[in-house]
Order: structure tokens, then sequence, then C-alpha cells
């Protein structure tokens, strides 16, 4: 780059007029973005200061949506269910990605078809996933609650979408069953990244495992935790299929999450601006975390990572 | 002496490591193979709990001949899941090279500001912006059209893969280009006959992310296809199972769960070498 300042002025103006050809290159990607990313964008913040029916003229009403949310204990429970499903998903998630991150990281005979075996369920869709399980999870058609019967674990069928906590732990079970493979694979990356001779060094110095795995492993993979833990959070903040699918928001509303409740507002109920404003505050919450991302995910001081 | 300890230690470590990864194994695959055995029954049969899950009463593809009478039928759900699929893959993929090299091999105004616009929209959820995005494609006269949602896709595709590509343009030696320029060879020969070999397995991982991306989304194929006529699997295959049709036939929700599932796993297990590029790609930056 730095040859081109040193070059004549026409050779210059010829090579720059050479450089503006790029601007081709990408302008159907910038067009893409800019009509389907960008303007929406800005129309969100804009019909969120509007009452926006489907039908009809809309009016200007200022920030009253936003007082409305304040009042809306609805979209505030479904938040709070929100964060709680995101925690404890996150931590199933690491609870079983995190034994297998280890038992897959060194090749060893099948490590790659175990590898494989656990990173199936990852590439099907949430979709498939949602669908396959409402049929596991079916009182009458199902796997589970027939099986516990016939086992006699059970003295009658029981309907595990009925109640929240079976229908809760039970859509765990299957976000961990699809996404662990998933976050291992990240996690093995990380394990991966270690020098093996510091883990030597170790041992020779007399440190068990558990030393080990504390002073060695956890702060060199400080980045590609917070990779994984992230990429965990904001995927479960934005969980809509599975509650969706599986339990449509019930039993009795109790499982509607934030991009469901956005969801009814804006396409069923029709409130496209009340519907823009919620939106809003989802959109505030996300842009957070990704800023918490890049500072953790920021490069040591110092050190050339 | 020691030394037997020592090789039973190992065998006794070994079976452990096997038993472990079979059982794990197994509980992953389970429901995967669990569903694909069931469809094979009789209705009669798919409506009884799973257990076995083999057919016991004679193999039949019942169930995949009901769903086809669903509505418009699931060959039409699943032409509108292969047409939106495979034109988001086309479509991702020449908007993404082009985009490549123009940000990895030119010096233009604003193009740092344009490759930071794409990327950033990364740490925005689409989900937020649907309504919008609707009222666009109304404006467009894309509404409710299988076009309209392969640019919704595409837009979602492009941060990733722009990345993908740009980093792949930039890894290709300038003296390569260098001797082709020598040779004659125009833009844009260079790119379709001298770079693109060379970027060929980017190409290929952001066609897989682009495929898988478009096959499994939900949300936004609910919101923006109201037209029965328009929907793809995934939202043909639930309106089924919510009972829109009449009570739920558990049979043909298995069928389509495996015709949903099979091409991902085909393509994963084809191409696990691309797609575990892609994961490392988007964790290691």
């Amino acid at each position: 780059m730095a040859s081109i300042a040193i070059a004549p002025a026409r050779a210059r103006a010829r090579t720059s007029l050479r450089q503006w050809v790029g601007l081709l290159y990408v302008l159907p990607a910038v067009a893409l973005v800019t009509v389907f990313f960008v303007i929406p964008l800005g129309m969100t913040a804009w019909m969120s200061l509007h009452n926006w029916p489907l039908m009809g003229e809309h009016s200007f009403i200022g920030l009253d949506n936003y007082v409305a949310i304040l009042r809306d204990t609805r979209f505030w429970n479904a938040l709070k269910f929100t964060f709680y499903y995101t925690v404890v998903v996150t931590i199933a998630i690491f609870a079983v990605a995190f034994p297998l991150a280890i038992f897959i990281e060194r090749p060893r005979p099948l490590t790659n078809l175990y590898r494989t075996a656990f990173f199936m369920p990852a590439v099907v869709g949430f979709a498939s996933a949602s669908l396959l399980w409402s049929w596991l999870l079916n009182v009458d058609s199902g796997l589970f609650s027939p099986a516990a019967y016939d086992l006699g674990l059970t003295e009658k069928k029981i309907n595990l979408l009925a109640t929240f906590q079976p229908a809760f732990w039970s859509i765990i079970a299957m976000v961990v069953w699809k996404v662990a493979g998933f976050t291992m694979i990240i996690l093995m990356t990380g394990l991966q990244s270690i020098p093996q001779d510091l883990q030597e060094a170790a041992v020779i110095d007399g440190a068990g495992p558990f030393a080990r795995f504390r002073m060695i492993t956890l702060p060199l993979m400080r980045r590609t935790l917070a990779l994984a833990l992230i990429l965990s959070v904001a995927g479960s903040i934005l969980a809509f299929d599975q509650f969706y699918i599986i339990l449509r928001g019930g039993p009795r509303n109790q499982t509607l999450t934030a991009v469901y409740w956005i969801f009814n507002q804006s396409f069923v109920s029709f409130k496209l601006g009340y519907g823009a404003a919620l939106s809003m505050v989802l959109l505030v919450i996300l842009v957070a975390l990704s800023l918490i991302q890049l500072w953790l995910l920021r490069k040591p001081a110092g050190l050339d990572d | 002496m020691a030394e037997a300890m020592s090789q039973n230690r190992k065998a006794a470590f070994s079976f452990a490591r096997h038993s472990t990864g079979i059982i794990a194994s197994v509980l992953f695959l389970a429901p995967i193979v669990w569903t694909v055995l069931s469809t094979f029954k009789p209705a009669q049969e798919a409506r009884q709990p799973p257990l076995p899950p083999w057919p016991t009463t004679g193999f039949s593809i019942e169930n995949y001949e009901t769903l086809n009478s669903f509505g418009d039928g699931l060959w039409a759900s699943a032409q509108n899941s292969i047409y939106v699929s495979v034109m988001t893959v086309l479509l991702s993929v020449l908007v993404s090279v082009l985009a490549g090299y123009g940000f990895s091999r030119f010096r233009f105004p604003f193009r740092d500001f344009f490759f930071i616009l794409i990327l950033s929209t990364i740490m925005i959820p689409f989900q937020s912006i649907l309504t919008p995005i609707f009222l666009v494609l109304t404006k467009l006269g894309l509404h409710n059209t299988l076009t309209g949602l392969v640019c919704v896709y595409v837009t979602l595709q492009l941060p990733f893969s722009i990345f993908m590509m740009r980093n792949a343009f930039d890894a290709v030696p300038r003296e390569i280009e260098e001797a082709a320029r020598m040779d004659g060879a125009n833009n844009v020969t260079m790119l379709l006959r001298v770079m693109l070999p060379l970027v060929w397995p980017g190409v290929v991982t952001i066609a897989l992310f682009a495929f898988l991306g478009a096959w499994n989304e939900f949300l936004a194929a609910l919101v923006l296809m109201t037209d029965q006529s328009k929907f793809t699997l995934p939202v043909m295959m639930t309106a089924l199972q919510s009972g829109r049709f009449g009570a739920i036939d558990w049979g043909a929700v298995q069928a389509g769960v495996t015709v949903m599932m099979v091409p991902c796993l085909i393509l994963f297990l084809a191409l696990q070498r691309f797609y575990i590029r892609g994961l490392m790609a988007g964790a290691v930056k």
C-alpha cells in the first residue's frame, strides 16, 4: 500500500481510479444490507414512536409505547422468564459440553467418530429438533411417559407438558441435546490451543490435575470461554422456536419468552408500533451484550495472544 | 510386574473411555435414529408409543404418503424449502465473493466504513426488525414471495460470509495476481480464473452455512410467508403438528421431521471439514 504513495502523480490518479472499481464489487452487499437491515433498523426506532395498526393510518404518539412497556407486566414476566431460562440452560450446556470437550480433545482411537456423533444434533435445525421432541414428549404417542409407565416408574402416563416444572426441564433437556455438541467444538479449539509443554512443566512441578485445570487451562481459555458463553447467552435470550413449537408458550403462558411476546404483539395482535418499542428494548439488551463480548474477547494487554 | 500393572491400567482406562464414548454417542444419536426408524411403521402403529422404535407390524411408507395429503402437500413445501435454500446459497456466494474480493484487493472511499457496517449487523438480532422487514417487502412488491424470503436470508448470511471471503482473498499472495495481470488478465477473468480456485474451500464453507441457515430458519418464514402455498417445511410441519389439519398425525410429523433432518445430516457428514473450518473461523476471530 505504501508504495502507491511514492508513485508519480499520474500513475497514482490512474491507480486510484482503478481502486474505485472495488466499490462496484461491494455494492450488491451494501445495497442488500441497507435495504434489508439498516432501513428496517431505522424504521423500528421510528415505528416505536407511533400507534401503528396493520391497517389504517398510523399516528405519532411520542414515548407512549415506552410508557406502556413500563406497565406491561406480562412483558416483564416474559423477560424474567427469558433470563431464568438463559441462566439455567447455559449452565446445563456447559456442564455437558465441557466434559465432552475434554473427552475428545486429544486424538485417540475413535475420537473423531465420537466427536461426529456428539455433534450430529447441532446441524439439525431448532424447528426440526422441537418437532421431534414434541413427539417424544407427547403423553399418548410419545416415548418418555409411555416408557416410564411401561417400566412401572409411574402409576399412570404423566403429561410432561401440562405443568411448568416438567415442561421447562424437558425444554432444557432438548436444548442441551441439540446445542452441547456445538459448544463442545468451540471449547475444544480453546483446549487445543493450550501449549502441551506448559501442562507437562506443571506435571513436573508436581501440580495435580485440578490445580492444572484451575491454574493453566481456565486462564488460558478465557477468550474461548467468553465466546462460548456469549453465544449461548445471546442465543438463549432470543429463544423462540422451541417454546412456540413444543409448548405454545404454555402451560398457562408461563413459558412466553421475550421474542415470543414481541411476536404475539406484532403479528397476532398487530400492534406494530408497540411491537417495535418492545423490539427496541430487546435490541438494547443484545447490543449491550455484544459490547460486553468485545470487552471480554479483547486481546490481553502486552500479550500477543 | 510393574509393566503388567501399567498394561492393566491402560486397558482399564481404554475400556472406561470407550464405554463413556459409546453411551454418550447413543444418547446423542438416539432421538434421531428413533424418529427415522419410526417413520417406516404403518400409520396405525405410528400412533402408538414407539416401543420398540422399529416397525413390528410390517414395513410401510404410508406416513410419507399421508404427509403429502395435508394442505398443498409435503412435496410443495419441500420444493419451497429447496428453492429458498438453493437460491440463498447461490446469491449469498455470489454477493460475498464479489464483496470479499472488493474489500480485500481495492482501496476505495468508505471501504472500512462499509466493511464495519456489514459486520456490525451481526450484533443486532434480526428478530427485532422483522416488522419493518415485512413492510419493506410489501413496498417492494415482494410480500409473501419466496424471493423476498431469499433476500432476507442472504442479508442475514452476509456478515459471516463476507468476513470469511475477505480473509480467504487476503490469504492469496499478491504475486499470483501480479503475474496474471502481466499475462493480460482483467479484473473479471482474474477473479473467476485465478482467484476463485484458490478461495474454493471458503466458498464451500459459506455455501454450507447458507444452506443450513435457510433450510432450518423458522421465525422469519413463519412471519413473512402468510399464504400456505408459500410455506417452507418448518412452517408447514408446525402447522401440521399444531393440529391445523385436524387431529395430529404423529406418524406424519415423524416423516416430516425426517425429511427436514436428513439433508442437513448428509451435508454435514459429507462436508464436515468445511463446517468445522467455518466454526473455527468464527471462534478464533
